[in-house]
């Protein structure tokens, strides 16, 4: 091929194909190169024979699991499991470049909350909070009173503050202004604000506020739960903005290993060596599968199950989706566990089964039995299939070299720290920060 | 104008140079270009065809940068209600790769899917030993498979628009309701619209 591009993509995961999409709308030549045979990388969904091939050392023949679990094409199960926040980064970036043309989402049923035995619907408003028998009668008053000020809080207007600096009072400090006990900061902190573990409380509030806003505003979007999911599972996010990168100039090269990174003297990126040639860019971006020597851990380690069951999570009112969080302290951890359930109304598994994903940030060296409050709640489990991820971030910016490499997918429930390495490594590459504008309909009558 | 419009979402499948983006531009504008560059930027094309009694909209995608590479997303022809395979009536290669795209689509597309075989560049044929890819051949497949089948001409326009008139009258009709017309954002079974103005962001009237 020997050509010249403006950019290099390496992978095809979520990450990579946004920036693509990105990239080729403002006209940027760009090659999109896949070592595997399709898209997705780590961000795919597959078939359970693939699941099978992937997971077990003695993996069941198409033949058998067609007779356990039916046709094998109807399943679609995310490697990662992760709900869209509904008012979140990645809704807003699908809104503005158009992918919502290829891609049709579903509400999740319920978002849900273990505490003391029992699982709960979260409350997302004051009318719901008042209701719910998660907190008791002063408390749902107390709760009320703090969703009150989170929803009049205005920043130019000092008055509905309420004297409260969320840049200088910690989150721990909010909670003490409003007199919130001990379960209502686990549940505001963990099922609202979504974080896994309990830093966050010595940290300034401004973070939390906005993630309790984003949640608030995700759940009154549609109704039932802050969450949306594709249709035919997460793989088709990729593959939506693959598509609009395409259709904008971008080369497509799946099944395409790379055999060789050509250097310029000064260790600058300089373009690729595959089986149809060379081909030359001033920059590239890939995920850490493709540059493993300029990346580190950062430590974590996450252990996902996903668990195929006949039935739905018991007390979930029959949802065919919900998010369950089991807050740490409820089963003695520092991490929450989390539980992602999804089923044929998302068209990923066959008739009458379910997909539960299981997860939490590994903290003893018995991981598998680390999940087990969570596989207790599922009811009878079908089959099961666990795996260990570390995650990989970047050792450099990329400034240097000119290889930009996005972050590993963490173990947070959403994409909202995955679009924030989409605009970090955007505003790096570009120079500016990444503005999104509805793009023109140049579709022809 | 028919007030009456069903929109189709229409894929194009086969090998590279078989001539798919010219069957469709002279279905669309009536013309040919001999080295036809794709639309940068266009989702789809469009052209509407009118029927006894109601009038299709033809969303035409094509397969864009995904194709030089044979590296099309599935997703790209997973909820398309009408598909072309085309192939070169002069390059056998061509028609196995049309029979592995019948396939595929029987595995991976809409069970309703209206599926029309198309052998392109009969313009090439001066005799018939230029022909590689026996007509027999093809029908048989048809046949077997259930589809629609033309030998076409997209260089002089023989036979593209009777493809076009085939799929629209093959099309089962969706009720008259307009709600259903889409196919891609419809409402049916709880699926959402996310382009729906969204009351929700500004964050002093977040519905608490």
């Amino acid at each position: 091929m020997d050509e010249n591009y403006d950019v290099i993509v390496l992978g095809t995961g979520l990450t990579e194909c946004i920036l693509s999409g990105l990239l080729s709308i403002e006209g940027k030549k760009v090659l999109h190169v896949d070592r595997q045979d399709h898209y997705g990388g780590e961000s795919s969904s597959v078939t359970l024979t693939q699941l099978y091939s992937k997971f077990k050392q003695h993996p069941l023949s198409k033949e058998d699991i067609e007779s356990k679990f039916g046709k094998d094409r109807d399943w679609n199960v995310d490697l990662i499991p992760k709900f869209l926040m509904a008012n979140g980064e990645l809704t807003n970036i699908l809104v503005h470049t158009d992918v919502t043309r290829y891609i049709e989402f579903k509400q999740v049923a319920g978002s849900y909350v273990y505490n003391r035995g029992k699982v709960y619907k979260v409350p997302a408003n004051e009318m719901e909070a008042i209701s719910s028998s998660l907190l008791g009668i002063f408390e749902k008053r107390r709760m009320k009173k703090f969703l009150e000020w989170i929803s009049a809080y205005n920043e130019e207007d000092i008055a509905t503050h309420q004297g409260l600096n969320l840049d200088q009072n910690t989150m721990d400090e909010v909670y003490y202004k409003f007199g919130l006990g001990n379960s209502t900061r686990e549940f505001i902190g963990h099922a609202m604000a979504l974080w896994t573990n309990d830093d966050y409380l010595q940290q300034p509030a401004r973070p939390s506020v906005e993630r309790i806003i984003l949640y608030v505003q995700s759940i009154s979007r549609f109704g039932k739960s802050p969450y949306i999911y594709p249709m035919y599972g997460l793989g088709e996010l990729p593959q939506g903005f693959a598509r609009l990168s395409a259709i904008y100039g971008g080369t497509y090269m799946l099944n395409t290993p790379i055999e060789k990174v050509l250097y310029s003297d000064d260790g600058k990126f300089e373009g690729i060596v595959t089986k149809e040639g060379t081909a030359k860019a001033p920059i590239v971006i890939a995920d850490p599968t493709y540059f493993p020597e300029k990346c580190k851990t950062t430590g974590e380690k996450v252990i996902r199950a996903i668990c195929i069951t006949k039935q739905p999570v018991p007390n979930t009112s029959n949802a065919d989706s919900c998010q369950i969080i089991i807050p740490q302290s409820q089963v003695g951890r520092k991490n929450d566990i989390y539980i992602a359930t999804v089923s044929d109304a998302h068209k990923v598994t066959s008739k009458g089964h379910y997909l539960a994903s299981v997860s939490t940030i590994i903290e003893t060296d018995k991981p598998h039995i680390e999940l087990e409050p969570a596989f207790k709640m599922l009811g009878p489990i079908e089959e099961r299939f666990m795996g260990i991820s570390e995650i990989f971030e970047p050792i450099e910016d990329g400034t240097k070299d000119n290889i930009y490499i996005s972050k590993s997918y963490d173990s947070s429930s959403h994409f909202e720290s995955m679009t924030d390495d989409v605009k970090d490594i955007y505003f790096r590459i570009t120079g500016h920060p990444l503005v999104l504008k509805k793009r023109e309909d140049v579709a022809e009558e | 104008m028919n007030s009456n419009v069903t929109s189709i979402k229409l894929v194009l499948l086969g090998e590279a140079a078989v001539g798919k983006s010219s069957i469709v531009l002279r279905f669309v504008s009536n013309d040919f270009a001999e080295n036809k560059e794709p639309t940068i930027g266009a989702a789809f094309l469009t052209q509407r065809v009118n029927m006894a009694d109601h009038t299709i909209k033809f969303e035409i995608w094509d397969t864009a940068g995904q194709e030089r590479f044979a590296s099309l997303a599935p997703m790209y022809y997973r909820n398309a209600q009408a598909a072309l395979v085309v192939y070169d009536v002069t390059k056998p290669q061509s028609f196995i790769k049309a029979r592995h795209w019948v396939k595929e689509l029987h595995e991976q597309a809409s069970k309703g899917i209206v599926i029309a075989l198309v052998g392109n560049k009969m313009d090439l044929l001066e005799s018939e030993e230029d022909r590689k890819v026996a007509k027999e051949e093809a029908e048989k497949l048809s046949q077997e498979e259930n589809l629609l089948f033309f030998e076409t001409s997209a260089k002089t326009g023989d036979n593209v628009n009777e493809v076009f008139l085939a799929i629209g009258e093959k099309i089962p009709l969706k009720k008259s309701d307009g709600s259903n017309t889409d196919g891609l954002r419809g409402t049916e079974d709880g699926r959402i619209d996310l382009n729906k103005p969204d009351d929700t962001s500004n964050p002093n009237s977040c519905g608490c």
